[in-house]
């Protein structure tokens, strides 16, 4: 293989996103979902007693591709490069990686962008409104299909956080252990409403059209300031000071004037701007109202009723500095499992650098998340042995 | 550092569900697992204790021991422990209660302040005692609640806890903790008791 020479030592390397269509998927709105493309990718080998296979979900804007390069020029890994690969926590030399993208989303997998079936056009508002469950039993129909009985693990942060928890409960012995970082079982008041700052940019730009937009010029400025918003969100105030304190862009000029900005308003600018090329306003609509929706107190009544039937494993991280989703929230799911007995490992890692620690190159997280693995894949081998 | 862990290994009966108060690097926890099949649980405030429990295999959380000890239903762990960390909590009473609430057993071990040594210190030199049971100085010290074995016999009789054991030691030279009966409260240098819970249901009890 050459890809260790075009890539660094240890990256997965080369890697495609693969897509899996089912029929149909009945949504909890009561509502049926038909067809459903899923767009996925693995890295590492699916081992013969099929006990290693780990399901990565991702949050608001990621997508199937977590690691490795689809070309040999791209320079941009995957969202989770840092994290996966041989030698890095969600280790490719020992575990079989999936990636799976969520329904909803615009990269690759059905969401308000693919065409509807229906009219021949894209769906729009016409997409029905969907849930973390309804992202969760979508993957459920890709494990299936990927000949996976018993997960090893279900890792994500944030969304992909609450994915994870969903996926305890609703598929309980399908999974063995659980890694949500920077969750929540709900998300708060603040953060529904800052979602809402997001949702009222797009909506109020002329160019979104109530969601009609697939053919001419997209809501592109309101798409951008959601995206801004966000930003703000993931990261803390101290480490925004930090990274870029009341510096300006362009120390030269003097005169005070709107195009002199500082380092934080380019920061935001760049994000912005960055994000309109990827992702779909729409997409952006559906899935944050998914995770305003989330609500497991409700669902179940109570937080500690929602767990009572889990059987897997947790490794439950938040980040001290998360004020989006903050540690007390982690800590309200850490209580409800405890309670029931569950097994469960919880830190909270020191850091400033608020909730997008997960995405970041972060020693603490990475050993914790590795050797939480190891002894997981240790427990489950045994366990199949002994059978 | 792994003082009294003979003692409680031996109190401890095969397969319990045991919860440590406190459990550092889980060095007990872990010896509790091989030694005993015990189900091991954890609790512990620094991030570096819990990074090595996470490396053993242990199920460990992250906080102040008192914190979400409450939603524990009465007698969900056959033993907790609270082993050399009793003098540091800062709600002794309601840790102490809550333990036998919760457990059937409650395991607390502490450093006897009533020991020669530390009477001497303070009598004839005069200073804050610094010693093996002691190890800081007076300004960096974490001990809040420092106690003799007669104080907490007297604090047990105040509050009507069930002592099932005593079991007051000193460390010998090759570690084994070694019983002392005779006057045993400036002798021992660690008090060891053994609460009954299995019918204490709670706080409105102390």
């Amino acid at each position: 293989m050459d890809t260790a020479e075009t890539f660094e030592k240890h990256s997965v390397g080369l890697v495609e996103t693969r897509y899996y269509t089912f029929d149909r998927l009945p949504l909890r709105s009561g509502k049926i979902l038909e067809p459903v493309t899923l767009a996925y990718e693995t890295y590492g080998t699916l081992n013969e007693n099929k006990t290693n296979a780990i399901l990565i979900v991702h949050a608001l804007s990621g997508s199937a591709h977590a690691a490795g390069h689809h070309t040999r020029e791209d320079k941009h890994p995957g969202w989770w490069d840092i994290y996966i690969g041989p030698g890095k926590p969600f280790d490719t030399d020992k575990y079989f990686i999936i990636c799976s993208n969520i329904i909803g989303g615009c990269s690759g997998s059905t969401g308000p962008s693919s065409i509807n079936p229906a009219t021949g056009k894209p769906y729009g508002l016409d997409f029905p409104m969907i849930t973390v469950q309804d992202m969760v039993n979508a993957q459920w129909h890709l494990v299936k299909h990927l000949g996976i009985e018993k997960l090893l693990s279900i890792a994500g942060g944030s969304l992909g956080g609450m994915q994870t928890l969903k996926w305890a409960i609703v598929y309980p012995d399908m999974v063995n252990s659980v890694i949500a970082i920077a969750s929540a079982a709900s998300l708060s008041a603040q953060g529904i409403a800052l979602n809402e700052v997001g949702r009222q940019a797009i909506m109020n730009d002329p160019n979104w059209n109530d969601g009609n937009y697939y053919n001419a010029k997209g809501p592109d400025a309101g798409l951008s300031l959601a995206r801004m918003i966000g930003h703000i969100t993931y990261l803390s105030e101290k480490h925004m000071h930090e990274k870029f304190g009341r510096r300006f862009k362009d120390e030269d000029l003097s005169v005070a004037s709107f195009k002199h900005v500082f380092m934080v308003e380019s920061y935001l600018h760049h994000q912005g701007n960055k994000f309109v090329d990827r992702f779909d306003a729409n997409s952006y609509l559906y899935i944050t109202k998914a995770i305003d929706y989330f609500d497991l107190h409700k669902d179940y009544g109570t937080l500690h009723s929602a767990f009572a039937h889990v059987m897997a494993n947790f490794l439950v991280i938040s980040f001290t500095s998360d004020w989006l989703y903050p540690s007390s929230q982690s800590k309200e799911i850490v209580q409800a499992l405890r309670v029931n007995g569950k097994n469960v490992m919880y830190t909270d890692i020191e850091t400033d650098m608020g909730h997008d620690t997960f995405l970041l190159d972060y020693e603490p997280l990475k050993k914790t998340i590795s050797n939480f693995l190891m002894r997981e894949f240790e427990r489950v081998s045994r366990e199949h042995h002994d059978i | 550092m792994n003082i009294g862990y003979d003692l409680i290994i031996d109190e401890i009966t095969t397969g319990s569900k045991v919860l440590d108060l406190g459990c550092g690097n889980g060095e007990l926890l872990h010896l509790l697992q091989e030694k005993k099949r015990a189900i091991p649980y954890g609790v512990e405030i620094s991030e570096e204790g819990v990074f090595q429990c996470v490396e053993k295999g242990l199920y460990c959380y992250q906080g102040d021991i008192d914190e979400g000890l409450a939603d524990y239903k009465n007698n969900s762990f056959d033993y907790v422990i609270l082993n050399q960390t009793l003098q540091i909590t800062k709600r002794p009473a309601y840790v102490l209660c809550e333990m036998m609430r919760i457990s059937k057993n409650a395991i607390v071990s502490f450093p006897n302040f009533g020991h020669l040594k530390t009477r001497l210190q303070l009598m004839v030199k005069g200073t804050m005692p610094k010693n093996v049971l002691l190890p800081y100085e007076w300004y960096e010290t974490p001990n809040i609640h420092l106690l003799t074995i007669r104080d907490f016999q007297d604090f047990c009789d105040k509050n009507k806890f069930p002592v099932k054991r005593e079991y007051h030691f000193s460390p010998s030279i090759n570690g084994e903790s070694r019983r002392v009966r005779f006057c045993y409260n400036m002798l021992a240098q660690y008090g060891f008791f053994v609460l009954n819970g299995e019918h204490f249901s709670g706080l409105n009890e102390c």
